[in-house]
């Protein structure tokens, strides 16, 4: 009985993806046809796109983690600056906001006319920043990516107890000793699953590869997707990529968690103690360019999007009422997309921590992320339009567009979702559940004294994130969207679309405002006030 | 975490959301569906003005239902099949016509099509033409003093950047790929090759490419002729300008199409034949920017003046698009990666 | 040895207040009501912990601004005195080197520090292999091997059995027996000292009520407080 009610949240969870996407799929291999994986993978063409994916999203996840890493222990060792928290605030951003916003701020940094490459020329060298090749992908990878990467890291070292750190006060650690015999092993413990999900980030990249990438033969595995839509159409061929992609993105995502050294931890009162490391001059060096380099790969390209944001007729174009019908309705289609992708998350997170330290299978809570997470590399148009092919003759999916919308943005932050949730999650549990069953405290008085307090930070950061996300996703609306149902990214790909860059550069900084304002309000809503120690 | 609360709360939302997006149905009248492209029904696009003048004539609710792009058109048209909605479909390109047909949902209009600005004129039963241009190179006339006169000047002589589309994901990638296999025919590849240097980036789109090249990335991009015609007419400045080549140009025309299965083929003629009229040939220059294809009565605005002798246009058929596309985008691919 | 000078220290809103000497190689009992701030007596003669007012002298040295890695102390606590994710072994090097860089003589140390422990062998053994009692005995030997002169304790054998507890008492005892150490411990149970010779020391409402010997405490306590405290 108990069995069952521990296993109920993640069943429900699961049933509800399970109907969705097979749902989906079973809409598109209702019209599709025969599905030739062997064509597919006998493609040169297909294959030799496929191995640039692959290294590209290797490259870009492994420097988003590794430059995170000094990142992150540098906030945490540095608590009290000022504009920390503010700052936090913003390493949300780069992976909300629509990918040809961050881009062209990205150019407008690093580009050929770029700010980089005027001083570059003031200071009369010759040399000249060329960020279109494998660079300019990484670089944008890195600015997406990265700061969301630093915001996982410092919920990891949240969990560290306090009383390592009291510990390495009594036997005057160094600062590299304590990375060494107390950080490193936390990292080993959670970087891996980090890197996993910007992998499947990366791995899905089509803009930023393309415009950033210089020439075709950097192109991702998308371009090959979107071809076989274009012309013919090849539902079947299209299936064919996201089971390649799925399975591919399996493999190399779980080999990656399995690197992940699961760490005996004598889960402390985590008090928080003073570290003994902070003093030395090195060390405040170290952790000021970190915080300086975070700080500007971040604030640069915003600053331009702010910058042409307020340019020309500014005023003008933030202060007509289609603007604003129009981010009211992204805000609702936001919030509902990411209480679902919570919810759903949420469930998957409860029956996955079960399993992993009730019943000490370690293995099939991973298996749960990993499954969830997969939905980042199932082309969007197969959920899409399966759904589209499922509903289409049962309902009139113009009116209930908005919902499609809902449900296949709330999958696409499940990724997210149960990143930001399991670990926390997974640590609550292991500290309490002795306790709270020797003292009968289960079930939902359980979620209410335990974990809400305890996880309301992670939740807070989840459902910002989530919904933040929606807010800036352009491709699924792009399919249902009508005249009536207009978001915020629509009418800024329609003005980017139409000559309109001006107008569409306002429309975007008030995305990133809302965005912005969605980070600052939610987190502090549901995560509370309470010392920023993540 | 309260799950009960925050899952009413959820579903409330999920409902007003639904309701919010109902369309109000005025049951006293007609209506008919017009699948298109974005753009067209954005707020300063042709849509909110001809819609007015369609519903006066023909007592009739005009809906319009916008998606991303022509591509965008074509699949959801395949989605929905027979099924469909839309009683016309109103934006795709002549690249995309032999697709569109082959899917059998479209109709024959049954109307005599005239289109004198048209070059080479028009002749299909299935699709009416509603406006044209030609893909050109629009440069920054301050950055770039002394443009290319020809597509050979561009490829061998020349050492401006550019920025360009990718055939695969764009229309104007497209459009130029098939104006340099128009000019060079069997020499294309090298040409390609030739040029690459120059080639600054690929992009996804044109609304990247041009982003880019507002951003000062390169001095020119690939657009259309009658792009500058944006920037003097609602910017007021002509430092934007369309290189003309010597060898002519190639043309995009987009095209509308009454659906076999549409409940309202009456009203779906009328439509179309009122997409040729005085009225809307007159709206589309400044609102989409491009070329009608009937001159309007009062006259264009001088920036749409012909940029080219029409005898110039290049254009292949839609079915010799459709059958040599593929091989010419692997041999695009291969000159550019050698 | 230990000596502290009219230290007083702000706890929510209470003021401790401190002095208390302690001679080298003495014995020190600390007990008294909970909250009563033996906890956070030891944590400022350890340095984890920083007096608003007043000094601290340890062997002749002024402790202020000294952090609590350069005092002559180690501290044993309750529990959480190992890392877990590194053996027996490693936990006790640590306090030989704090990176772990030992040389073959400093590895011998440990192992000699772990059989006067009595859990020679034990050095690959993670935490979570021992029992409470055994890991806190990796502590003690970690003391041991730190060689330092002042061994502080916060109710080190708390979760353990009467029976273990008498025997890791003797074996604090021994230790400060056969190197000199002067110790600290505070602990509930002033009974369990009984045998020990060594200053009984009364901490009520932040500050030291009373001091005196063990012996005479359980004798005849000289306060009610005491008395009333003792049962």
């Amino acid at each position: 009985m108990a069995l069952a009610f521990r296993l109920l949240p993640g069943v429900l969870s699961a049933l509800v993806l399970a109907l969705v996407i097979g749902g989906a799929l079973g809409g598109v291999l209702s019209v599709a046809g025969h599905i030739d994986m062997a064509a597919l993978l006998g493609d040169a063409y297909v294959l030799g796109i496929l191995r640039f994916t692959v290294w590209q999203a290797f490259l870009s996840a492994a420097l988003s983690v590794v430059l995170a890493i000094p990142v992150a222990r540098a906030l945490v060792r540095r608590q009290r600056f000022p504009g920390r928290a503010l700052l936090i605030r913003l390493l949300g951003l780069p992976m909300v906001i629509p990918t040809i916003v961050g881009v062209l701020g990205l150019v407008a940094v690093y580009g050929r006319s770029g700010a980089i490459n005027d001083l570059l020329a003031m200071a009369g060298t010759g040399a000249r920043l060329d960020i279109y090749g494998l660079g300019g992908i990484l670089i944008a990878h890195v600015f997406f990516n990265m700061p969301f990467a630093t915001r996982l890291l410092l919920q990891g070292w949240a969990g560290i107890p306090g009383e390592s750190f009291r510990l390495a006060s009594q036997l005057g650690m160094t600062g590299g000793q304590i990375f060494r015999l107390i950080e490193w092993p936390m990292l080993r413990q959670i970087a891996p699953g980090v890197a996993g999900l910007v992998f499947l980030i990366c791995f899905t990249s089509f803009s930023i590869v393309l415009v950033l990438g210089g020439g075709p033969p950097n192109a991702t595995l998308e371009v090959a997707i979107y071809q076989a839509l274009r012309f013919d159409f090849d539902l079947a061929r299209v299936v064919a990529f996201g089971v390649l992609q799925v399975g591919l993105c399996a493999l190399i995502v779980g080999a990656g968690h399995r690197l992940a050294r699961s760490v005996p931890v004598e889960l402390g009162l985590a008090r928080d103690m003073p570290r003994p490391d902070l003093a030395a001059p090195a060390g405040r060096i170290g952790d000021a360019a970190a915080i300086a380099f975070a700080a500007l790969m971040v604030l640069l390209p915003l600053a331009a999007i702010v910058a042409s944001g307020v340019s020309g007729d500014a005023w003008g174009a933030a202060t007509r009422a289609p603007l604003w019908f129009a981010a009211l309705r992204s805000l609702a289609v936001g919030l509902c997309a990411g209480l679902l992708s919570c919810l759903i998350g949420a469930g998957l997170v409860l029956t996955a921590r079960e399993l992993g330290v009730r019943y000490r299978r370690p293995g099939l809570a991973t298996a749960i992320e990993l499954g969830g997470s997969l939905i980042l590399v199932v082309p969007p148009f197969v959920i899409g339009a399966g759904l589209f092919i499922l509903v289409q003759p049962v309902a009139d999916v113009f009116a209930i567009g908005l919902v499609f919308v809902v449900i296949v943005n709330a999958l696409m932050g499940l990724p997210f979702a149960l990143r930001i949730l399991m670990p926390p999650a997974m640590e609550v549990h292991e500290r309490h559940l002795r306790l709270a069953d020797g003292l009968g405290i289960t079930g939902l008085t359980r979620l209410r004294l335990v974990d809400w307090p305890l996880l309301r930070r992670p939740l807070g950061l989840a459902l910002a994130l989530t919904t933040a996300l929606s807010l800036g996703d352009f491709g699924v609306i792009a399919l249902f969207g009508t005249r009536h149902n207009q978001t915020l990214p629509y009418l800024l790909y329609q003005q980017m679309g139409s000559y309109r860059m001006a107008d569409a550069a306002t429309t975007a900084l008030i995305l990133v405002g809302l965005c912005l304002a969605l980070f600052i309000v939610i987190e502090r809503g549901i995560g509370g006030r309470g010392h920023d120690r993540a | 975490m309260r799950t009960t609360g925050r899952l009413a709360a959820a579903l409330i939302a999920l409902g007003l959301a639904a309701g919010a997006t109902a369309p109000a149905q005025a049951e006293d009248r007609p209506t008919l569906t017009v699948y298109t492209y974005d753009s067209f029904v954005a707020e300063w696009g042709p849509g909110p003005k001809i819609e007015p003048l369609f519903e006066a004539e023909c007592g009739c609710d005009l809906d319009f239902v916008g998606v991303e792009d022509g591509v965008a058109l074509l699949s959801r048209l395949r989605l929905e099949g027979a099924r469909s909605r839309a009683d016309i479909v109103l934006g795709l390109d002549t690249n995309l016509v032999a697709e569109a047909r082959a899917t059998g949902l479209l109709a024959s209009h049954g109307l005599k099509v005239e289109a004198p600005m048209l070059p080479g004129g028009w002749d299909d039963a299935t699709f009416v033409p509603y406006d044209w241009s030609y893909f050109a190179f629009v440069y920054d006339s301050e950055a770039l003093k002394t443009p290319p006169a020809s597509l050979h000047a561009l490829v061998e002589d020349s050492d401006a950047e550019i920025l360009i589309e990718d055939p695969r994901t764009s229309t104007p990638g497209l459009g130029l790929l098939l104006w340099m296999k128009k000019v060079y025919g069997d020499g294309a590849a090298d040409a390609w090759e030739a040029l690459r240097p120059r080639i600054v980036t690929v992009s996804t789109g044109w609304s990247e490419a041009y982003g880019l090249f507002k951003e000062g990335e390169a001095p020119m991009v690939l657009s259309y002729t009658t792009s500058p015609a944006y920037h003097i007419v609602a910017e007021g400045t002509e430092r934007y300008k369309a290189a003309i080549f010597e060898e002519g140009h190639y043309m995009q025309v987009e095209v509308a199409a009454m659906l076999k299965g549409s409940d309202q083929p009456k009203l779906a003629r009328q439509f179309l034949s009122f997409l040729l009229s005085d009225a809307v040939q007159a709206i589309l220059p400044t609102t989409n920017w491009m070329y009608p294809v009937i001159a309007p009565k009062d006259g264009l605005p001088e920036a749409f003046a012909a940029p080219l002798d029409p005898a110039k246009a290049l254009v292949y058929s839609p079915d010799e698009v459709a059958e040599h596309r593929d091989g010419w985008i692997r041999e695009w691919l291969s000159a550019m990666s050698r | 040895m230990i000596a502290l000078e009219d230290v007083t220290f702000r706890y929510e809103d209470m003021v401790m207040r401190f002095a208390l000497a302690i001679g080298e190689g003495e014995l020190a009992v600390v007990f008294g009501p909970s909250g009563a701030g033996k906890t956070t007596l030891l944590n400022l003669i350890a340095g984890f912990d920083r007096p608003d007012g007043g000094r601290i002298v340890i062997d002749g040295r002024d402790m202020a601004g000294v952090p609590p890695a350069e005092r002559p102390v180690t501290t044993l606590f309750q529990e959480h005195n190992l890392f877990a994710h590194l053996s027996v072994e490693q936990n006790v090097g640590l306090g030989i080197h704090p990176g772990l860089k030992l040389s073959a003589g400093d590895r011998e140390r440990v192992a000699s520090a772990l059989e006067e422990v009595g859990l020679g062998g034990f050095g690959k053994r993670l935490p979570n292999q021992l029992s409470g009692g055994e890991r806190q005995r990796v502590a003690l030997a970690r003391s041991i091997v730190r060689d330092r002169p002042v061994l502080l304790l916060d109710e080190p054998f708390a979760a353990l059995g009467p029976a273990q507890r008498r025997r890791m008492t003797a074996l604090v005892e021994r230790l400060r027996a056969d190197r000199g150490l002067t110790v600290m411990m505070v602990s509930h149970q002033l009974e369990e000292a009984r045998e020990l010779t060594g200053r009984a020391v009364f901490v009520q409402d932040g500050t030291v009520l009373c001091e005196g010997t063990i012996r005479e405490f359980l004798a005849a306590p000289p306060l009610p407080e005491i008395a009333d405290y003792l049962g």
